[in-house]
Parts: structure tokens; C-alpha cells; sequence
């Protein structure tokens, strides 16, 4: 008899692990996955893609019904849980209706923050996190409302690419006075935000947006300097939070996050938590990355095998509004480090390598992102480059090369 | 389109560098350009061409030329004037210093590369009318010896052989020439002998350079020590029995003098073996293989010629000759070979302040014949100043007024700091030139007059071996350029000698100058072409190549005296016993070591033409100093190095060839460059001015020096398509490059201030590589999808690789991956290129995406499990999907395609 497995959430970090649990344990587990959205699991990263009309959100489906059904998968989505029984290893989800588990592995995402200020309860405020935000912000741009961004992130920015090729003027305000500040040094934030305008979106930094005004619905927005920038919608795109209610109404300790353990188990025995609710030595991750790695960890230990998680180094390696983006590692280079920096504004390529005690420890690459990867094991494998060192900047390839000669 | 108008058909004329005087076939392009190639009908060359003479094409460009007279305004400027203020203003104040310090107070300093004609009107005018003999030349730095030594031994400046002998001989003796780099395309004349007939060789020189084979005899000897070895093999053909004892009973005299101070000087192989540093061994297989070849050519140039012992040195060798009558007869004869296209003509017309005209010197009778000729009462009765005596008496405030045509003296002759500085001291100093700047004209000329260049200007040149030939015009004049004989012309008319100079074309000249040498002539003097004082203007334009003498009424003749008839007053030879060799200076504990200077393969003197050529630019673009590899340890330089050299007169910042081709004690450095191309490598600064004298000719190989290591941190190049000015601090020598100018240089300075300077000139399209910890900084701007301007600058084993870059400037179009990798300054070819990046997850790039499509991937998940792309975020799926769909697209269209076509 297999033994009872519920998977609350229908996301990313859910259709992975059922995937890799397939892989090591077929059989030994009966799989239950409830997900709130009213849909099969879908790729969100390619949210911003639907949006930009560049896909659909019918091929953004990350599996169809049938491999689900084929993995004997008990799949319950537009289904909300409502509480997790701990004691009774029992979850309750709508409808006063129970399903018993053995193992429980939270997967339940995070939500967008909406900011704490007058007007954020007015109609027209949206957030940017599932497939009903994206119909709605088409909707949007569709109608040619101009949209103000809050938040030059890298949610932020797709949600104005999105808008924008869709054919809404959209403004971006970003508190901060350079975009993507957690990713992206100076001069790379300067080029995306030149790349990015040249795509028809107005971008305010150092923009700290104060109030929305509206009667019904919003009108304005105001920055604490005063000026208003006229507004039909407005989408927060400042920040997300963990879901960690569920968890927290059981009793299971939590942080900002659901807290894990090595094994991503949580405080409760046999309750897991992998993805963007959970935080793991006080780490909560906001990329697919680091999720899809605790899946195929937690997959490995719930079929008995070794296997402990330490942590992601985590890179940010993706589109944002069409130009490439990759971020890893100490990208600002503190005192005792140096900086290789290779500038090609005019073709959108910045790239910037740090390296501190002969090793390569950071680097930011906007435009050319060919040999990311080679960079981020680099960092990872923190291997002394002095060899590679006059021509790293131009790929492994020319620096196996040179260093082969 | 590539219709070529009817009219631009090739036109013939001669080659603009070296004495070898090839012909060449030019046709122009219509558009300031033309195809050069060699003329196979001439008899110098027979179609071939070497490096230079093949790259004259891309030395006709307009970028550097003097167009319009110009004349230093108030304010020390140059300004443009019409030609006839120009012409005013300098007859004006020749006349003015004439009349106020005499006619010695000026001279004028003329060119091996003027034509015969310009050399004659130049010569008529200041020692006919203006009454001075101060007229020299470059030449005098190129061959002044070898004229002293024929006249000395013949009587008269004759060579006595022609080429043909190059073609006959079974011997050939090499002495201070490096044919092979500097007469190309007469060493390849002897290579061919070798191979066909089995000639043997033999290179006399202190450096092992690129003319000696491995199958020739080369003799490493001593500097200065030619006269010693020439005069140990004299004393080893007397002794051998080997003399021509009839010859030299008939035709010659002082053999037992002249055999009595060889055996004095190198009395045997021994003493020649010590006298000369080389092995008993090597000179006895000279002696032998000389005494036993009646056919050998002695060939001889600037390693014999530019020495203060010059004169003897070429007497010496002449000695040998005339001594087994080895001298006119096919295949044996001594051969002077000429440094400048017309050299040789100079000579002819007596453009040299040691003669007077036509090969008449300043005997009274000969200055009487002139002057009747001339119709010129203040003809000059005494020689003139040599060259190096001339810039002196410059610096001494003797000479007031200067006139330097086509030459450029400030880089070319000894102790060139001071000649700059003396030029400086001038009333009147006058240019006539090609280019608007060069180091003489920066020296503060007062007037510029634009003179025609090769390929625009007509007349004729004189080979070594006495051929005349047509240089002819395929071009037109740009700007307001004019003929030197022109701007003589109008200058004499305004100085009151109208009717001696009332020349109205080149053929005017020339038959007046045909008919001076053939004036009261009737055999006495060698030079004579009297059977074309008489052609019309159509037959001098379309006349070919000819050999002098061409005397009225008499057969033409390839040599000179197998059977005597010397140019002296017994018509004998004289045989001249030289001083004990001995250079003028010596080395001492501060200066231990002897410069040599010389020329490269693929430039030619001051690099005023050769340096336009890109191709040219390739063989050596720096300038460098050799030094054996003992005196390099000893002196602390390393190859690729820099070395600061010092003579007593200067200092020269160099880069380092360690060389065991190079004699221990001694370095060589060439000649071309100068302050307007390189920073400090004017070499002709560090030469010692000394003087051979009997030809005036300087000691321009064996001056005393000393070599320190310098440092430059940094090392790198720039190219630009336009010129660029440099921060002085840094060392440069500029090269011409496809599509622009290149710069190689070195500096200290810190890599902030090279970017600064780099973004100063860059246009708004700028891409820059930063690795200022590493020391490197390169950077690129663009102009549309071509390369405007970059700079790389690093340590030296990390300043990029010029040859890579120049070969993307040099394109009108860079593709994205070329300028992806431009910056790291090396070459990408052969490097995996996956593309742009599509899955960031895998990092599979939009390349290999192709590659697996066309391998039979028909969709996003084909493509994941194959490459992986696409399996882990998913981002990229819809980018896949997008390039499954457009290869099935272009595959379905192709078919089409096809058809339509």
C-alpha cells in the first residue's frame, strides 16, 4: 500500500517534485497535489512572456492532464486548503472535506506585497503574480490605460514589458536609484534602464511613491516630492511574501518564511516545505532555481536516499524585457577585490567579472550572457583564474584556448 | 563596374627608389590611383619587381601633400600664397643675401630622387649664374666615395660594367651591400646565376644579413677593415701569379707602389686574417676563389662608400681589378651599386659641389668650356661646400640662405640634432617637397613649394649601370604642384637670367644637358650622350631605356676600359695605394660599442613614400636596434625590449633584436625613421659627423655608442582612421594600416590617462575593455558597423595582438561575433561559437539550437532532450518553438527559391 503524500500548492516547485519523485520513489508514494489556482501547473516565469504576447498562456502549461494522470497523481486545483492538522496528519481543504497524509510538503508560494498607503484600496490597483493578473492587466492594455509600475525589480520590469508591448503607456517607479539594485551594479542598472526605455517605458528612480489618488477608482499617483503622475491602474510589483499562513495556524514554527530544516523538513515531523514559502537557514528564496533543487533534494530524502540540502548560490540567469540578465556572487566588488568591466553600450553588453584573492567571486552580465554559466561554476568552484585572467572576459572557449597554449 | 576608360592605358617609366632604376608599367585608375607592375621590356628588370617598386600604388594618395606655395606669415605660421608672390619673395631675398654676403652665403641641397633635368637647372643656376658652387646632395651620403674612387682610378666617375655582368660572372664579391633588401631585385639577377651557371658568392660585411646563403662564403670582417682585406688579396694575386701583367703595363700605373703598401697593411693571408678579425681559413678561400675566377664582379655599396675611408676603400677594390684586367669584360668588372633612382644622373649633370657639370670638374679649361656654354660670366671656379661641411657652415652663420629639394636632411644626415638646430639659424630657408610635413620642414622652413611627385613629374633617370630611362607622367598635377625645373626656372628668370632658362618643356632640357656633354668633348670625357642632343620633343617622350655614352656617330658601348682608355691625361688607370685602415673614431669605456645603420627590406630612406604603404608597414613596423647576444646579457636589454642607445651626439629609444646575425661590439639600427613618424628613433642623430676626404662622404656605420635597457610598463598599439596625436610622454612609431593609420607605442603613464585620451577622440559608439588591476585597457568606437578608432594598451605580454585587429579595421563591416571578441585582441577563428544564448539555464546558444534542428529536431522537447534547453525554467520554450517553426518555414521556402531562380 503506498503511502499517502499531499502536496499543498500547484506551482512550479510542486510539478517538480512530483517529477523527480517519479524518478526515485514510483510507487511508493500516493500523490495528492491541492493547488488553489484554478488551473494545471503553469510556468510563472513566463507570466511576463503571456503578457508580452511573445506566448500563450495555453503553452506556458508546464505538464498536460494526462502525464499527471499517468503518474497516478491526484490532482485538486481551484481548491483552497484550509488547515493542516498536525497531530492528526489529516489537511482540510474547502468544503469541510479531509484527506490524510503520511508526509506533507508545502509548496504554497508567495504573494505580492501591496504597499501600506492611501489609495492602495482603490479599484484599478493590481499585483502581478498569476495567470488571473496577467488576464487582467491585458484587459488593461488593451483598453490603452496608462499603467504606473511601483517597483523597478525584476518583477517590476516585466510587468511594464508586458504592458508596454501590449500596447499600454505604462510608467515605472522605483524608490531605489538604480534598477534591480539586488542583482545589478551602477552602470549595468543604467543600461538596462536605457534598453528598457528605448522599449516606449518612462522609468522614475529615486521615486518614493507616497499616495494613489482616486474617487473610485485611480486617477493619480503621488511621489513624496510631489508630483502626480496621471494613472488609470497602478500594479505593485515592490516585493513579495511567503504564504506562510497555513503553516503558522498549525503551528509549525515560522519565520518570514515556513522554517526548514536540511532535509526541508519543517518543525513538524514529516511536513516538508520547499520553494518560495519556506526558509532555510534563514534564507527565503525568490527564484525557481533554488526551488527546483530542494524538490529533487526532498525528493531523494522522502524515498530514503542521503541527501541534505546547504543552501543555493543563487544567480539570477534570465530575460528581463528581452535583454539578458545574469547576476551572481559579490557583483559590486567591495575593498580588496578587483573589476574586469567590458562596455558595449551601443550593442546593450555590459559585463562586469569580479575577483578578489585570485578568485573570480561575482559578476554581472547584461547583453551577453553566453558564458554565464561557466561564471557561476567559476564563483561556485572558486578556482584560482590568475591563468584565465586576460581573457575570461571573452569566454571559455578563447580562455581554454589561451591556456592550452 | 569595372570599365577602364580608353585612355588610361599603362604608361611606362621608372621605378621611384632604389639605383637599380626598374621599369615600371603604371596604369591609372581615374581616380588618383593606379596598378603598377613591372615593365618586362626593360633591361634592368625584365617585368619583376621587388616589395617596394610592387606597393608604389599605394603610395599616391594626397593625405600628406604640399599643394599650394606657402610662405611663414607674421605670426610664424605657414600660410598660403599664390605661386607668383611665392616666386617673388624668394628670388627677392636670394638676391638680397647675394648682394649683401656673397654667393656663398647660399646654397642649394638637392636629391638623388630629382630628375636629371631638375638637377641640371638646379646646378646651371647656382654655378653658372648665382656663382657658387654650393650645390650638394644627398647622394653625397649614398655614394660620394665610389665617385672619388673612379676618379681617382679612372679619370672620371665611370662605371665600368653593366648588368649583364651580374648574369655572366662566375664570382660574385658582395662588399658592404645588402642586395637582397636593398637592390632586390639585382640579387635576384644573381640568384638565378647561381642556379643556372653555378655562380659562388661571397658577403663581405660586418653583419650577417639576409643576402648571404647558406651555400656563400661570408666573411664576418672587422668595420672599417674592407681596404685591408682588398689589400691582402692584391698582395695574394701578385704573389700567385694571377696579375694581368700586360693590362697592367698598357693601361695602367703605380702597381708597385700600390702593392708595396698592401703588403705593408696585409702582407699575407695572416696578416689580412688579423688585420680584417676573420679566420685564415675564410680569407684564403676568398683569395683562392677570387684569383682563380677571371670572371668575377666586385659589387660595393653603402658599406664601403659611407666611411671616412670610403674613397680608399673603393680604390682598394678597384686595385684588384685593374690589376688582372678583370674590368669591362663580360662578367668581370668592380660595380658600384647606386642607393637612389637617380643618383646616377646627378652625377651626370655635375649636381655634386665637387664637380662643375657633365663630368667636368673645376680645372680651368673645363670651367671655361662652361662657362661658354652657359653664356654665364660668374660661373663658380672653386668647389663648392660638401653636404656635411655645407650644414656646418649653416650652423656657423656662413650659409644665409637655403634651398633643400626633395630631401629631408633634418633625419638623414650625421649629427641630425644639430643640422636641425643650424637649419633653425637660416635668413632664407626654401623647400621644395611632396609632403607638407617632415622633420625638415619642421625644422622652420620660411617657404614650401610643391613640387611634383613621382607618377606626375616627366624626364629622366640614370640606373648604376648608365641606363637612361624615361620617368613619365600618369598622373595629373594635384593642387598647384609644379616641376622642380619649373620653379628653378621662374626663380632664375626673376634673378635677371630669363634667357639662360628659357626651358618650355623637359625636353628643352634635356637636349641642352645632351649637348653640354657632348660640347668639345670628342672622347675625352666618358659622359656623352651628343647623339641625343638632337631629338624631337615626340622621340624624347617615347624614347627607351638607353645606355651611355651615346656619342654622335659612334656605336654604342655596355662597357668600359677592357681595353684601357682611361679618362686621364695618359689614359691610363691609376692605382692607388690606401691608408692603413683605421675608423676615425674610437669606442672608450663610456661609448664601447660601434653603431651601424643601414635600411630594411621594406622601407626606403625616410619613409616619406614607403611609410604610406600598408603593405610595406608589415615587414618591421618599429623601429629597433640589433645587438649580439653577449652584448645584450653584458648590457642588461632584452629582446622586445626598449634600449635608450647614446653617441656623443644623441640618444635614440629603440626596441631590441638580439641577434647572432649581429657582430659582438657592435649594433645596427636603420635609417628610416624620424620625428614625424616615431618618437627618438631618429637615428641620424646619433651618427658622428665625420667625413671621408676625398669624397666628403660620412662615416655613417661605426659610431661610438652605448646601450641601456629602458623600461616602458606598458606596451600598445591604436589605429585610427585618421591621424592622432600622441601624449608626449609615450614612445610611438606610426604605420600605415588597411583603412587608416596604426600606432605602436609604449609608455609609463598611468592607464586613466590613456582612457581619457582614447574618449577624447572616440566617437559616441564606444566599447571599452577595463582590467586596470591587470594593467589593461583596450577600447574600441565605431562608426556605423566599421571600427573608427581603438587603442590597446597593456604589459607586454598582454597588449593584444595588432595583426588581429588591424585585419578587423581594415574591413568596412564587423559581425556581431567579431566585435563580441574584438577586445580581447585576439584572434577568434576556430574558437566553438555557440551564439547568443537562449536557454540561460543550460547556457545553450541559439547556434547549437540550429545545429540540433537541422540534426532532425522537430520541437521544443526534441530540442530539451537533446541539449537539455528548455528542461529547467521553461523560459526559453516559446524562443524554441519560434526556431523550430522558422527552419521548418525556410526549409519549405528554400524549394521555392530554387525555382524561382
Amino acid at each position: 500500500m503506498s503511502e499517502p503524500l499531499v502536496i499543498v500548492g500547484n506551482g512550479m516547485a510542486a510539478a517538480r517534485l512530483v517529477d523527480e519523485l517519479t524518478k526515485v520513489a514510483l510507487g511508493r508514494y500516493a500523490v495528492a497535489v491541492i493547488g488553489d489556482e484554478p488551473r494545471l501547473a503553469y510556468n510563472r516565469v513566463l507570466l511576463s512572456s503571456v503578457l508580452a504576447g511573445e506566448t500563450t498562456s495555453q503553452d506556458i502549461e508546464l505538464r498536460p492532464a494526462s502525464w499527471w494522470r499517468d503518474r497516478g497523481v491526484t490532482l485538486k486545483y481551484g481548491c483552497l486548503a484550509t488547515e493542516i492538522d498536525v497531530g492528526r496528519r489529516e489537511l482540510k481543504i474547502e468544503n469541510d472535506e479531509s484527506i490524510p497524509f503520511s508526509k506533507l510538503v508545502l509548496t504554497t508560494g508567495s504573494s505580492p506585497l501591496r504597499l501600506n498607503m492611501a489609495g492602495a484600496d482603490l479599484a484599478g490597483v493590481h499585483t502581478f503574480r498569476d495567470s488571473r493578473d496577467v488576464d487582467l492587466l491585458l484587459a488593461l492594455a488593451a483598453q490603452k490605460r496608462r499603467v504606473v509600475v511601483v517597483g523597478g525589480g525584476l518583477l517590476g520590469l516585466e510587468a511594464a514589458y508586458g504592458l508596454a508591448k501590449a500596447g499600454a503607456p505604462v510608467t515605472l517607479v522605483h524608490l531605489i536609484d538604480r534598477l534591480m539594485e539586488r542583482q545589478l551594479d551602477a552602470p549595468a542598472a543604467a543600461l538596462l534602464k536605457s534598453i528598457v526605455e528605448r522599449k516606449g517605458i518612462e522609468i522614475l528612480l529615486n521615486a518614493n511613491t507616497a499616495r494613489i489618488h482616486g474617487e473610485t477608482r485611480v486617477e493619480d499617483v503621488e511621489l513624496a516630492d510631489g508630483r502626480l503622475i496621471p494613472a488609470d491602474a497602478v500594479i505593485f510589483a515592490a516585493g513579495i511574501r511567503p504564504n506562510i499562513a497555513l503553516a503558522k495556524e498549525a503551528g509549525i514554527p515560522v519565520n518570514r518564511g515556513i522554517v526548514v530544516d536540511d532535509h526541508l523538513q519543517t518543525g513538524a515531523s514529516g511536513i516538508f516545505a520547499i520553494g518560495e514559502c519556506a526558509e532555510h537557514r534563514g534564507v527565503c528564496y525568490g527564484l525557481v532555481e533554488p526551488a527546483y533543487e530542494q524538490a529533487r533534494l526532498l525528493a531523494r530524502h522522502l524515498a530514503g536516499r542521503e541527501a541534505s540540502y546547504a543552501g543555493s548560490i543563487v544567480a539570477t540567469n534570465l530575460k528581463v524585457s528581452g535583454v539578458s540578465v545574469f547576476s551572481a556572487g559579490d557583483f559590486i566588488g567591495g575593498e580588496g577585490s578587483e573589476s574586469i568591466v567590458l562596455s558595449d553600450i551601443n550593442r546593450g553588453t555590459y559585463k562586469k567579472l569580479v575577483i578578489a584573492d585570485g578568485r573570480l567571486t561575482g559578476a554581472v552580465l547584461i547583453g551577453d550572457v553566453t558564458d554565464a554559466l561557466w561564471y557561476h561554476e567559476l564563483i561556485r568552484m572558486q578556482q584560482p583564474t590568475a591563468r584565465i585572467r586576460a581573457d575570461m572576459m571573452f569566454g571559455r572557449s578563447l580562455a581554454m584556448r589561451s591556456e592550452a597554449a | 563596374m569595372t570599365i577602364v576608360a580608353p585612355d588610361l592605358r599603362a604608361v611606362k617609366t621608372t621605378c621611384a627608389y632604389c639605383g637599380v632604376g626598374c621599369g615600371i608599367l603604371a596604369t591609372p585608375d581615374g581616380r588618383g590611383g593606379a596598378a603598377i607592375s613591372g615593365d618586362p621590356d626593360h633591361p634592368a628588370n625584365f617585368g619583376r619587381l621587388c616589395s617596394k617598386g610592387s606597393a608604389l600604388g599605394e603610395t599616391l594618395g594626397l593625405s600628406n601633400r604640399l599643394l599650394y606655395p606657402m610662405i611663414r606669415c607674421g605670426e610664424g605660421k605657414m600660410e598660403r600664397v599664390a605661386w607668383s608672390d611665392a616666386l617673388d619673395h624668394v628670388a627677392h631675398r636670394f638676391q638680397h643675401i647675394i648682394a649683401r654676403d656673397g654667393p656663398d652665403a647660399v646654397a642649394f641641397y638637392l636629391s638623388g630622387q630629382l630628375l636629371t633635368e631638375d638637377y641640371y637647372v638646379a646646378n646651371k643656376l647656382m654655378k653658372g649664374f648665382v656663382g657658387s658652387a654650393n650645390v650638394d646632395t644627398n647622394s653625397r651620403l649614398c655614394m660620394a666615395s665610389s665617385v672619388a674612387g673612379h676618379r681617382r682610378a679612372f679619370g672620371a666617375d665611370t662605371v665600368p660594367g653593366c648588368y649583364e655582368d651580374l648574369d655572366e660572372a662566375d664570382l660574385l664579391v658582395l662588399v658592404g651591400s645588402n642586395a637582397a633588401w636593398c637592390h632586390p631585385v639585382l640579387y635576384q639577377r644573381m640568384l638565378v646565376n647561381k642556379q643556372k651557371r653555378g655562380a659562388r658568392m661571397v658577403v663581405i660585411d660586418p653583419r650577417r644579413t639576409d643576402t648571404v646563403g647558406d651555400d656563400d662564403l661570408f666573411l664576418g670582417l672587422k668595420p672599417g677593415t674592407d681596404a685591408a682585406l682588398f689589400s691582402g688579396l692584391l698582395v695574394y694575386l701578385a704573389d700567385s701569379g694571377v696579375l694581368d701583367r700586360d693590362y697592367i703595363a698598357l693601361h695602367t700605373t703605380g702597381v708597385d707602389d700600390a702593392i708595396a703598401r698592401a703588403r705593408s697593411m696585409a702582407g699575407s693571408v695572416g696578416a689580412t686574417a688579423l688585420a680584417t678579425g676573420l679566420s685564415e681559413q675564410d680569407v684564403a678561400t676568398f683569395f683562392q676563389m677570387f684569383a682563380n675566377t677571371p670572371r668575377v664582379v666586385t659589387l660595393y655599396s653603402q658599406g664601403v662608400n659611407q666611411s671616412a675611408q670610403g674613397t680608399d676603400k673603393v680604390n682598394a677594390i678597384l686595385n684588384c681589378h685593374l690589376a688582372t684586367g678583370r674590368i669591362g669584360l663580360p662578367g668581370a668588372s668592380p660595380f658600384s651599386l647606386t642607393g637612389q633612382p637617380n643618383a646616377m644622373g646627378g652625377r651626370e649633370v655635375g649636381g655634386l659641389a665637387n664637380q662643375l657639370a657633365a663630368h667636368m670638374g673645376f680645372t680651368p679649361p673645363d670651367i671655361d668650356r662652361v662657362r661658354r656654354f652657359w653664356k654665364a660670366p660668374r660661373i663658380a671656379t672653386h668647389e663648392g661646400l660638401k653636404a656635411v661641411q655645407m650644414f656646418e657652415a649653416i650652423a656657423r652663420g656662413e650659409i644665409k640662405a637655403l634651398w633643400v629639394m626633395g630631401t629631408n636632411p633634418a633625419v638623414s644626415l650625421p649629427n641630425a640634432d644639430g643640422v636641425r638646430d643650424a637649419l633653425k639659424k637660416l635668413d632664407l630657408f626654401v623647400i621644395s617637397e611632396n609632403v607638407i610635413s617632415n622633420d625638415t620642414v619642421d625644422a622652420g622652413a620660411h617657404v614650401l613649394l610643391p613640387a611634383l611627385a613621382w607618377g606626375e613629374k616627366s624626364g629622366t633617370v640614370t640606373n648604376s649601370e648608365r641606363r637612361i630611362s624615361r620617368q613619365r607622367a600618369f598622373l595629373p598635377a594635384p593642387g598647384e604642384a609644379k616641376p622642380d625645373w619649373w620653379i628653378m626656372g621662374e626663380v632664375a628668370r626673376r634673378l635677371g637670367f630669363g634667357a639662360a632658362f628659357s626651358f618650355a618643356s623637359v625636353a628643352d632640357i634635356f637636349r641642352e644637358h645632351a649637348a653640354l656633354s657632348a660640347f668639345e668633348n670628342e672622347g675625352a670625357r666618358d659622359f656623352d650622350i651628343g647623339a641625343l642632343q638632337s631629338l624631337s620633343d615626340s622621340d624624347f617622350d617615347a624614347m627607351a631605356p638607353v645606355q651611355w655614352p651615346i656619342r654622335q656617330g659612334a656605336d654604342p658601348q655596355a662597357r668600359f676600359f677592357a681595353e684601357g682608355g682611361f679618362f686621364s691625361s695618359d689614359f691610363k688607370a691609376r692605382f692607388i695605394a690606401p691608408e692603413v685602415p683605421a675608423l676615425r673614431t674610437e669606442t672608450t669605456p663610456a661609448r664601447p660599442l660601434r653603431l651601424n645603420t643601414g635600411r630594411i627590406r621594406d622601407q626606403w630612406h625616410t619613409m616619406t613614400r614607403t611609410g604610406e604603404s600598408p603593405r610595406l608597414g608589415q615587414h618591421l613596423p618599429e623601429p629597433f636596434v640589433e645587438v649580439h647576444p653577449d652584448d645584450a646579457a653584458r648590457y642588461g636589454v632584452a629582446d622586445g625590449d626598449f634600449a635608450r642607445v647614446t653617441t656623443d651626439y644623441g640618444q635614440c629609444t629603440l626596441r631590441v633584436v638580439v641577434s647572432a646575425r649581429q657582430q659582438r661590439g657592435m649594433l645596427f639600427a636603420p635609417i628610416h625613421w624620424s620625428e614625424a613618424n616615431a618618437t627618438g628613433a631618429r637615428v641620424g642623430s646619433l651618427v658622428a659627423p665625420v667625413t671621408d676626404p676625398f669624397s666628403g662622404q660620412p662615416e655613417n656605420k661605426a659610431t661610438p655608442a652605448s646601450i641601456a635597457p629602458y623600461e616602458y610598463v606598458f606596451r600598445g598599439f591604436a589605429l585610427s582612421r585618421r591621424p592622432i596625436e600622441f601624449p608626449a610622454h609615450a614612445w610611438v612609431a606610426r604605420v600605415a594600416i588597411q583603412g587608416g593609420y596604426g600606432y605602436l607605442f609604449a609608455d609609463n603613464a598611468d592607464l586613466t590617462g590613456w582612457q581619457s585620451w582614447l574618449q577624447a577622440i572616440a566617437t559616441d559608439d564606444l566599447a571599452e575593455y577595463k582590467d586596470f588591476g591587470g594593467g589593461v585597457y583596450r577600447a574600441a568606437c565605431f562608426d556605423g558597423d566599421r571600427i573608427d578608432s581603438c587603442l590597446f594598451i597593456g604589459p607586454a605580454h598582454d597588449a593584444g595582438d595588432w595583426n588581429v585587429v588591424k585585419d578587423l579595421f581594415a574591413a568596412d563591416r564587423l559581425g556581431g561575433d567579431q566585435r563580441r571578441m574584438l577586445l580581447s585582441g585576439k584572434s577568434a577563428d576556430g574558437l566553438a561559437n555557440a551564439g547568443p544564448i537562449v536557454c540561460a539555464c543550460f547556457g545553450v546558444g541559439r547556434n547549437t539550437i540550429g545545429e540540433a534542428i537541422s540534426a532532425g529536431a522537430r520541437s521544443a522537447a526534441d530540442i530539451g532532450a537533446k541539449l537539455k534547453a528548455g528542461t529547467n525554467c521553461g523560459s526559453c520554450i516559446p524562443e524554441l518553438k519560434r526556431l523550430v517553426a522558422e527552419s521548418a518555414l525556410n526549409s519549405r521556402q528554400q524549394p521555392q527559391l530554387t525555382a524561382a531562380n
